[in-house]
């Protein structure tokens, strides 16, 4: 097995289950239909490229595990999705700026992994890109809408992106499988989107009225698989049955 | 308007319904047609709405992939569906925001069945399976409702819904066919919601107030006794299929009548849980109420972007 | 503090596949043409049901009045020379 593709695919794979993940939770408790309906679109999408890069991830394993043992039976410092992601839906001002904060990232991501040598992964991003391109779209609206809306809007939307701001870092750092996988053509490089990634986020904030944080300072570690708490709940929620009724099919 | 010309109007509006004429929302109509329509739509508008919580409940611990993604795409449909409804409603000119005073006040109703918990994975098959299945048995015919808003709504509906019965007994098959701890939590779902799911088809013909001016206006093709006995007959084979069993000892088929028997219905528990005594109520409505109220400064302020984005571009124009 | 102003309502047209006009096929609440465009994608194109959306605010849809219907609709249904049905022609031109 090729464990240093593998790894690079749960680095991509990871941030998308884990992001819908938590999109997941807010299904039924949005601020009006309209907005339901868009969140769990954008869940299932991500689930959905969350499926194809496991089923791939599998394949390159070699061993017995499926797609949902790779998503549901690791354990908590085998995740290795970015902190952002994984941030809690404190209200829809934090959803929608962790989701603008990883949209535009995972947008650029995608549109260099689609020149991957690697050409499963360089499909995935091809269709991916297109979800994301929305997901991206939508996400800048809603930034710009509470941002410049009322001053009760614009202060939780300021305070989501001050909050959030310290794990944006992150995005742009490499692992030790990045690197191997950049250098064979597979992986991005993805130290050279940082610039473009804060010029694109800057405008949008400023578009929406809002202050770009200063704080040179970034929380890391997801990478590695060391996580905020905020962690190990979701996974309990997301494991529960499997862990509960070990070996059973579904 | 005298009364004579109101009584003409009348008889002319029950003319074109017997005529299986469509009429749509600046028809002249009884005030009666219309309050009926909106209490009905929105009822069931209210249900879609609530019966995303029980389910909702269980996106995050989906034991897979494939089973969060369809479930994730059933409670939306359920999101889309509530919408359809509300908006059909407001075709007769009462507002989405009136409609959910409605329901957050406990004024208006919606189906007692999603007062009960979903304690186990195999709710989510039970609820596929048999909910959806009795509200398929209640929706089909109201594809052909004399309402147009209303029979559009319903068409919609019905296209879309058609995965989610299978969803549900899709679950239930894996879970039959599975070890003996996959079986026994199938079978105690199916025990929690069989009786909750007679009853979600509402009273017993004798007690049921609205029926008869409903079976004219289309509303209502057959009688809730019907749907019930349909509803039975259709689901015991499919339990024998998976090997399950109908929590019920009274039931057996009739060869006389080609039909179920079946046993007495809790129409006490029914009541209690209609007047908000179900497990659930209280939760349920806790979950509606602060999704809307928690929702209200983004509501706010998207309309006030909207406001100020309307302004500069006027500002523009001059 | 809310400004008690709820999200107006818009209605949905969707062309199903070029070749075809839009169609209306439902309605939905938005705060701006942007947000309509976007919720009507998501609420209404969810099973490939559309290429092109139209929306429009409901309040700008001027309807006719039913009541009119007879003044502005039963002129027509006399004027049968308006129809190929109308006019007489020898069998043996089989398509005019």
């Amino acid at each position: 097995m090729n464990n240093n593709l593998y790894k690079y695919i749960l680095g991509i794979a990871d941030n998308s289950l884990i992001l819908g993940q938590r999109l997941g939770e807010l299904t039924g408790h949005e601020p009006s239909l309209e907005t339901d309906i868009a969140c769990t679109n954008i869940s299932l999408d991500l689930f959905g490229q969350v499926r194809s890069y496991f089923q791939y991830a599998a394949k390159i394993a070699g061993d017995q595990r499926t797609e949902d043992d790779i998503a549901m039976l690791r354990k908590e410092r085998e995740y290795v999705n970015v902190l952002l992601v994984e941030q809690p839906n404190r209200n829809f001002a934090y959803t929608m700026a962790r989701q603008f904060l990883f949209d535009v990232y995972h947008l650029l991501f995608l549109q260099e992994l689609q020149k991957s040598k690697d050409l499963t992964l360089a499909a995935i991003a091809n269709k991916s890109i297109k979800e994301v391109s929305y997901h991206l779209r939508f996400s800048t609206d809603w930034i710009k809408r509470l941002g410049d809306g009322t001053e009760e809007s614009k202060a939780k939307m300021q305070d989501a992106i001050d909050s959030l701001w310290t794990y944006t870092d992150e995005l742009f750092h490499q692992t030790e499988a990045d690197k191997v996988m950049v250098q064979e053509g597979i992986g991005v490089d993805v130290t050279v989107l940082k610039k473009a990634y804060y010029e694109k986020v800057n405008a949008v904030l400023e578009e929406a009225t809002l202050e770009i944080p200063e704080s040179k300072w970034f929380q890391k570690g997801g990478k590695q698989g060391i996580h905020t708490e905020h962690l190990g709940y979701l996974l309990a929620e997301l494991q529960y049955m499997q862990r509960a009724y070990p070996n059973m099919e579904w | 308007m005298s009364e004579e010309q109101i009584k003409n109007l009348e008889a002319q509006f029950e003319a074109r319904i017997a005529r299986d004429e469509k009429i749509e929302p600046k028809d002249w109509m009884p005030e009666k047609y219309r309050k009926t329509h909106i209490r009905q739509m929105s009822q069931h508008a209210h249900s879609e709405i609530v019966g995303m919580l029980p389910e909702g409940n269980w996106i995050t611990r989906a034991p897979s992939l494939r089973r969060k993604v369809a479930l994730l795409a059933k409670v939306q449909d359920e999101a889309g569906h509530g919408l359809y409804l509300y908006s059909a409603c407001e075709t007769l000119g009462v507002s989405r925001e009136e409609l959910y005073e409605q329901l957050h006040s406990g004024k208006a109703k919606y189906s007692s069945i999603f007062n009960y918990p979903t304690v186990t994975w195999a709710d989510m098959g039970a609820i596929g399976w048999l909910v959806d299945g009795a509200a398929i048995i209640n929706q089909v015919p109201l594809c052909n409702t004399s309402y147009g808003p209303y029979a559009r709504a319903m068409v919609r509906v019905c296209k879309e819904e058609s995965f989610h019965q299978r969803q549900g007994y899709e679950i239930m098959i894996k879970l039959a066919n599975g070890t003996a701890e996959q079986k026994e939590m199938a079978q105690d779902a199916l025990n929690r919601w069989w009786w909750p799911s007679l009853m979600m088809l509402g009273p017993t013909d004798a007690e049921s107030i609205h029926t008869e001016q409903s079976m004219k206006w289309k509303l209502k093709r057959k009688s809730n006794d019907d749907l019930r006995q349909q509803f039975i007959d259709q689901t015991v084979p499919q339990a024998e299929l998976i090997g399950l069993t109908i929590p019920d000892p009274d039931l057996k088929w009739n060869e006389e009548k080609g039909v179920y028997d079946f046993g007495e219905i809790n129409w006490d528990e029914f009541w209690q849980v209609v007047k908000g005594h179900g497990p659930m109520n209280k939760e349920r409505m806790k979950a509606r109420v602060d999704a809307w109220e928690e929702g209200q400064w983004v509501r706010d302020a998207a309309m006030a972007y909207a406001e100020k984005k309307q302004e500069r571009k006027e500002k523009r124009v001059v | 503090m809310s400004n008690k102003k709820n999200w107006p309502l818009w209605e949905v047209f969707v062309r199903s596949k070029n070749g075809l006009e839009h169609r209306h096929c439902g309605s939905l609440h938005a705060a701006d043409e942007e947000m309509a465009l976007e919720n009507a994608r998501d609420v209404y194109t969810r099973r490939s049901e559309g290429v092109s959306i139209w929306v429009v605010e409901s309040k700008h849809i001027t309807a006719s009045n039913p009541e009119h219907n007879g003044e502005l609709f039963e002129p027509a249904q006399d004027k049968v020379y308006r129809h190929p049905t109308f006019y007489d022609l020898p069998d043996e031109v089989k398509h005019m």
